[in-house]
């Protein structure tokens, strides 16, 4: 048997429009899991559903509104029957140099990135522990460790989620759930094409392999946290970056 | 009302994985029947699942043997 099948698994992306998202949701559907897309833009979860084809579902949510995730969470496993994996990758950002940082920005980037995904989770974990089976896999970012100029609440809500994962990971791990994040580094999604070139070209030159990496680089580590394979890492950063950081 | 501590030990018995005989009322989740932190966590979600009833942290504190949970539920229970 091929290593990493996810046939008979559920799995659950939230973000799933973004350019990672995507990649992810593309990703676990080809090792056949059933996946659920959640994200705010009705349109492009339809146009990714039909492009996947079988054992595909939608569900619109805003990872900002509590009532949305709690939906999110029960739709997605009435739509499945269960979920096995959930995949934390909504995220956005609101750049700013901390002295100009308003207080909405600094708030909606914690509450969508740091505070929604603890409340899907925890909405999630439920079912997980009941069937002593869960992989949650959460997203976080490079400079979540590093840190990064002007992304102070960004990369606050980032290395928020590797130590709520840390600490999800040794609550759970008795029950069969593993809780990991992957850090993708310089990746060519829409988030980083709104970079100057300018600014694309400083950051190539700390990374060691000297290009950006690709969605599917990133999909292909959540495949192997997401799999049986797997079962034995848990509380883990999966740092995804060309060498841009060592850590 | 005998019919809440039948459900209560039923839950037990299939939360556990411990003998019937083994849950009496004045056995203790952790110490007589080998929970553990999480386990007392899901019996209470799960006696709050099948009761209908909301179980403030405080009282699931307090909550340690079977009788407790039985007790709870009667005192608490809407169905």
């Amino acid at each position: 048997m091929p290593m990493f099948d996810l046939n008979g698994k559920a799995a659950l992306v939230t973000g799933a429009t973004g350019g990672i998202g995507g990649a992810i949701a593309r990703a676990l559907h080809a090792q056949g899991a059933t996946v659920t897309l959640a994200g705010t833009r009705a349109e492009a979860l339809d146009e990714l559903r039909t492009a996947l084809g079988e054992r595909v579902h939608a569900i619109a949510a805003r990872m900002d509104e509590p009532a949305d995730i709690e939906r999110l969470a029960k739709d997605a496993e009435a739509a499945m029957g269960k979920i096995d994996i959930l995949v934390n990758n909504a995220g956005i950002t609101r750049d700013n140099i901390s002295m100009r940082m308003k207080d909405e920005e600094w708030d909606k980037v914690l509450q969508v990135n740091l505070t929604g995904t603890f409340k899907l989770t925890r909405a999630v974990m439920r079912g997980m522990m009941k069937r002593r089976f869960g992989r949650v896999i959460n997203i976080t970012s490079i400079v979540g460790v590093t840190g990064n100029p002007g992304q102070a609440n960004y990369a606050a809500a980032k290395a928020g989620l590797i130590g709520m994962s840390k600490s999800l990971a040794q609550e759970l791990a008795s029950r069969g759930i593993t809780v990991n994040c992957v850090a993708p580094g310089f990746i060519a999604t829409p988030m980083t094409d709104v970079l100057s070139d300018e600014q694309k070209k400083a950051i190539l030159g700390r990374v060691p392999s000297g290009r950006l990496g690709t969605p599917e680089e990133i999909a292909a580590g959540v495949v192997y946290l997401s799999s049986e394979e797997a079962a034995y890492v848990t509380g883990q950063t999966l740092h995804i970056n060309g060498g841009m950081a060592m850590i | 009302m005998s019919d809440i501590a039948e459900r209560v030990k039923k839950i037990v018995v299939e939360h556990l994985g411990v003998e019937a005989a083994q849950v009496k009322e004045d056995a203790k989740f952790i110490d007589d029947l080998g929970a553990d932190s999480l386990d007392t966590v899901e019996l209470v979600m799960a006696f709050e699942e099948e009761f209908g009833i909301e179980i403030p942290d405080d009282a699931a504190e307090k909550i340690q043997t079977v009788g407790d949970a039985i007790g709870f539920i009667k005192g608490n229970a809407k169905s």
